[in-house]
């Protein structure tokens, strides 16, 4: 029987996985994968906790997660194709035409 | 026997997670992001629920993570492969990083509350696929709704985004 702290540790680990992922790597599209991951993690917490405690409303949460997660894919991958297409890099350094 | 099989995906899955934040090639990125999916749907299937396990499968690894190769696929990205990968202000970065997943670790294997929950007479009592889907579509119709029309909205977006201008 695996206790429940090791689900939850499980979920811990890949957050902060994919935090270090999104804070430290430069491409945006390994951003975008690295956050995929930190949502990823959630779900594992939500499910583990829907499973112990008996209760469904986890397992729905993660249903509506996971369909936010994949529309939140499509709108950045778009905005990162018009991205490239206006200024041809995918470095979050060189993204500064708002800068002050 | 449960244990071994949690301690085999849950090591894929850090791992392979590990991978997605390290590799040079986006494509070797995606591709383990796939294998950290896949790993997460076998952990849904130890707890319980191998609807969430398919719905993993079918909606990340199936098309959110083929969207990702098809982008990159698209783009241009061999020039951003061979990007140094410690630039400055890593060091730091990960320090933060660190600090905070040993917080967050510290926490929850200190925390009794969660040492006093644990897989007990109420496992398995979640309820059956019927259930979870008597429940979705009775209790919480109005957030399925909206959730398709969100889809729709991102589809539009996506479109819209994309889009080249016609001049």
């Amino acid at each position: 029987m695996v206790p429940l702290s090791w689900y939850v540790v499980l979920g811990a680990i890949l957050f902060v996985v994919g935090a270090a992922g999104v804070l430290v790597r430069r491409n945006l599209l390994i951003v975008l994968m690295s956050f995929e991951l930190m949502l990823n993690s959630v779900t594992v917490n939500l499910v583990s906790f829907s499973d112990v405690l008996g209760d469904l409303r986890g397992q729905i949460i993660a249903i509506f997660v996971i369909a936010i997660a994949a529309s939140e894919v499509a709108i950045a991958l778009g905005i990162l194709v018009a991205l490239v297409r206006n200024k041809a890099t995918l470095e979050v350094d060189k993204i500064t035409i708002m800068k002050g | 026997m449960e244990k071994a099989f949690f301690l085999l995906f849950a090591a894929m899955a850090i791992g392979s997670g590990l991978m997605v934040v390290m590799a040079r090639n986006p494509i070797h990125s995606a591709l383990a992001l796939m294998v950290c999916f896949a790993q997460v749907a076998a952990v849904f299937v130890l707890l319980g629920s191998p609807f969430l396990a398919a719905i993993q499968i079918f909606v990340y690894v199936g098309a959110v993570m083929v969207l990702f190769l098809f982008v990159i696929m698209m783009l241009e990205v061999r020039k951003e492969a061979r990007a140094r990968f410690l630039e400055t202000g890593t060091v730091p970065t990960l320090a933060v990083v660190v600090l905070l997943g040993g917080g967050m670790l510290a926490q929850l294997l200190a925390s009794e509350r969660l040492s006093a929950l644990s897989f007990g007479a109420e496992r398995g009592s979640a309820g059956t696929l019927e259930d979870l889907s008597k429940a979705l579509f009775i209790d919480y119709l109005f957030p399925f709704e909206v959730v398709s029309v969100i889809l729709l909205v991102a589809l539009v977006g996506a479109i819209v985004l994309a889009r080249t201008e016609a001049e």
